[in-house]
């Protein structure tokens, strides 16, 4: 990517390199909830073998779906791939701030649908970090995996390659797989 | 380097459909399958609780139907859609999400007989009341709106007529006043007319017609266009209420934009039944893969019959909006500039009897009840799909005595012409 990312939108390619490639990630805002969206999100990034850790100071201690949580991103005992925002753009923003001052900063921001901050974004942009807001990781993974494409849902991807199996061997679960971008 | 979204040919031929991820399979499967084991009893417990994506028994989803729902969703730049069993299955569902007993919604006159009859009786055992207004008077539509108002139904294209209806102008009352505008895109089309461009919240569609466009099967679609603010809104508890099927789920919250075709599945399908059989599914996707070429060829013939027809000694009118004296003309230029559609209306100078007589004559031209087939169809709706009208619900809904209706099909234009012109010597 030699150029800046356009926040508006994001070429496949980009989302699919960030979700491929991270392992470890902080999920700021996780609910305990089940019928929340951050209960949901985390759920499914822990089904498709991502390792979590929940961050809510609320709950500091606590455990979601086996996951210990932390009170802050400082608190987390390992480097993380990618921090997961789910707070609206305003606290997003002290995350960022939060994240850049680890010791070993995450390779990614990532914010979620409905929320953007772009000063918060470009700090970190500034700082080397790959940034994606506005956008679920659940979503993104179901698009590029085509596994929502069983909920009847758009994918606005179009493949003539068949998405690889994972590894866990479970066969409601689907890869990433390559797509058709057209280019201007 | 910006991607690009691909064209409608290619969405028609490739959305949706990737090489099947077990076996390779490059056309789409016929899953034709009750149900689907779970990986194991965590995955179950997920895809109850609308937790993961996947599939759990054909009545809720199929991965024969999400094809074909994927197609329709990207070829009408929606965020996803439903398949069901019929049109009527799908407008049905999608009035089960919007209106509880006592509500209203605001529909045109003009429409399928069947969706008349629909609206008109069949609605009537649930409480749920349509208030009818007339496409060719707009601001018809923003009088007909009361406090209890959920919703405004109009086609794209309205039947039997073929009349194009100002989606803009009604979708901007709609808008005006907190309502979701819905659209049966049927007799259009997504290659004719793509209703989200001009406003339309929710597109309905009888597949049976062109998309499925061979004759053989019946199936309905709804389209979520992800533009209406369900929670902004407040009106419409099936979306913004805790469902108590789901452990207090609130739709419109976990599903943003593609939360109303999620409602009409896992609420609408789920419960009321009107399931779409894989094989119907699969047939309809390979209708939808030549629409483009079908629609342009039958726009065309359309264009040349109806030609034919207006200087004809026998005819007193033809309704066809792609012809230049058309009322309709201008609507065409803006809403259909790739053809104005194959389905229109003509009247007999010799009324009711010669339109019995003309349909008895034809011999290439089939006599039956549908549209949207590549063989040209004809009707004589006033001794058929609108007999159970009365004489002035006849004359309103464009099924005068006089009136004919066509559905001109793909064969040679020379051939469906000379059909006519026979049996027009015969009348």
């Amino acid at each position: 990517m030699g150029r800046p990312v356009n926040h508006d939108h994001y070429p496949d390619a980009y989302i699919r390199a960030i979700l491929g490639e991270a392992k470890v990630v902080a999920m700021v805002g996780a609910s305990a909830n089940a019928v929340r969206p951050s209960y949901f999100v985390l759920k499914y990034l822990l089904d498709r073998g991502y390792r979590v850790h929940p961050v809510n100071p609320g709950l500091a201690g606590q455990e979601i779906l086996g996951c210990r949580v932390y009170g802050s991103l400082a608190a987390i005992p390992e480097p993380v791939d990618m921090v997961d925002i789910f707070r609206n753009a305003e606290a997003a923003a002290a995350v960022v701030d939060e994240a850049l001052a680890l010791p070993t900063p995450p390779k990614v921001v990532w914010m979620q649908l409905s929320v953007r901050n772009d000063e918060a974004a470009a700090r970190a942009e500034t700082a080397g970090l790959k940034v994606v807001m506005n956008r679920c990781p659940k979503i993104e993974l179901g698009r590029l995996s085509s596994e929502i494409s069983w909920m009847g849902v758009n994918s606005r991807t179009i493949s003539a390659k068949r998405a690889p199996q994972l590894k866990s061997g479970k066969f409601q679960k689907l890869g990433l797989r390559q797509t058709f971008e057209g280019s201007d | 380097m910006a991607d690009r979204a691909p064209g409608f040919a290619t969405l028609a031929v490739h959305a949706g459909a990737q090489p099947d991820p077990t076996t390779g399979a490059r056309a789409t499967p016929i899953y034709q399958t009750t149900s689907f084991v779970f990986d194991d009893v965590d995955h179950a417990a997920s895809l109850f609780g609308l937790q993961a994506f996947g599939n759990i028994y054909t009545r809720i989803g199929n991965p024969t139907n999400a094809v074909l729902e994927e197609r329709v969703a990207a070829l009408e730049g929606g965020t996803a859609a439903l398949a069901v069993a019929s049109g009527h299955a799908a407008e049905f569902l999608i009035f089960h999400a919007l209106l509880q007993p006592g509500d209203e919604f605001v529909a045109s006159k003009k429409l399928y007989g069947g969706s008349i009859n629909q609206f008109n009786h069949s609605y009537k055992s649930f409480n749920w009341n349509v208030v009818w207004a007339d496409q060719d008077d707009v601001s018809s539509f923003e009088r007909a709106i009361t406090p209890k108002t959920k919703a405004i139904f109009i086609e794209s294209i309205a039947n039997p007529a073929g009349e194009i209806t100002d989606i803009a102008a009604i979708s901007a009352i709609a808008k005006k006043h907190g309502l979701p505008l819905i659209v049966d895109n049927t007799l259009a089309t997504p290659y004719l007319i793509r209703p989200f461009e001009h406003g339309a919240d929710i597109i309905v569609h009888s597949a049976t017609k062109f998309l499925g466009g061979h004759g053989n099967s019946i199936g309905g679609v709804i389209v979520d266009g992800g533009s209406f603010d369900w929670i902004k809104s407040g009106r419409y508890p099936f979306l913004t209420s805790p469902r108590p099927e789901y452990g207090g789920i609130v739709l419109a919250e976990t599903f943003g934009n593609f939360a109303f075709a999620i409602a009409t599945r896992v609420l609408g399908l789920r419960d009321l039944g009107p399931a779409l059989s894989p094989f119907n599914a699969f047939q309809i996707l390979t209708g939808i893969e030549t629409l483009p070429l079908r629609m342009e060829r039958h726009c065309a013939n359309a264009l040349k019959v109806a030609e034919f027809l207006s200087t004809h000694a026998k005819v007193a009118w033809v309704s066809y909006p792609g012809l230049p004296g058309d009322k309709g003309h201008a609507l065409a230029q803006k809403y259909t500039p790739k053809g104005a559609g194959a389905v229109f209306t003509f009247g007999l100078k010799g009324g009711f009897d010669a339109g019995v007589k003309l349909v008895s004559e034809v011999q290439l031209f089939s006599h039956l009840a549908n549209v949207g087939d590549t063989r040209s169809l004809i009707i004589h709706p006033a001794s058929t799909t609108h007999r159970q009208l009365s004489d002035a619900q006849k004359t309103v809904a464009g099924a005068g005595p006089e009136v004919v209706r066509l559905s001109v099909g793909i064969e040679d234009p020379a051939d469906i012409i000379a059909d006519l012109d026979k049996a027009l010597g015969a009348v």
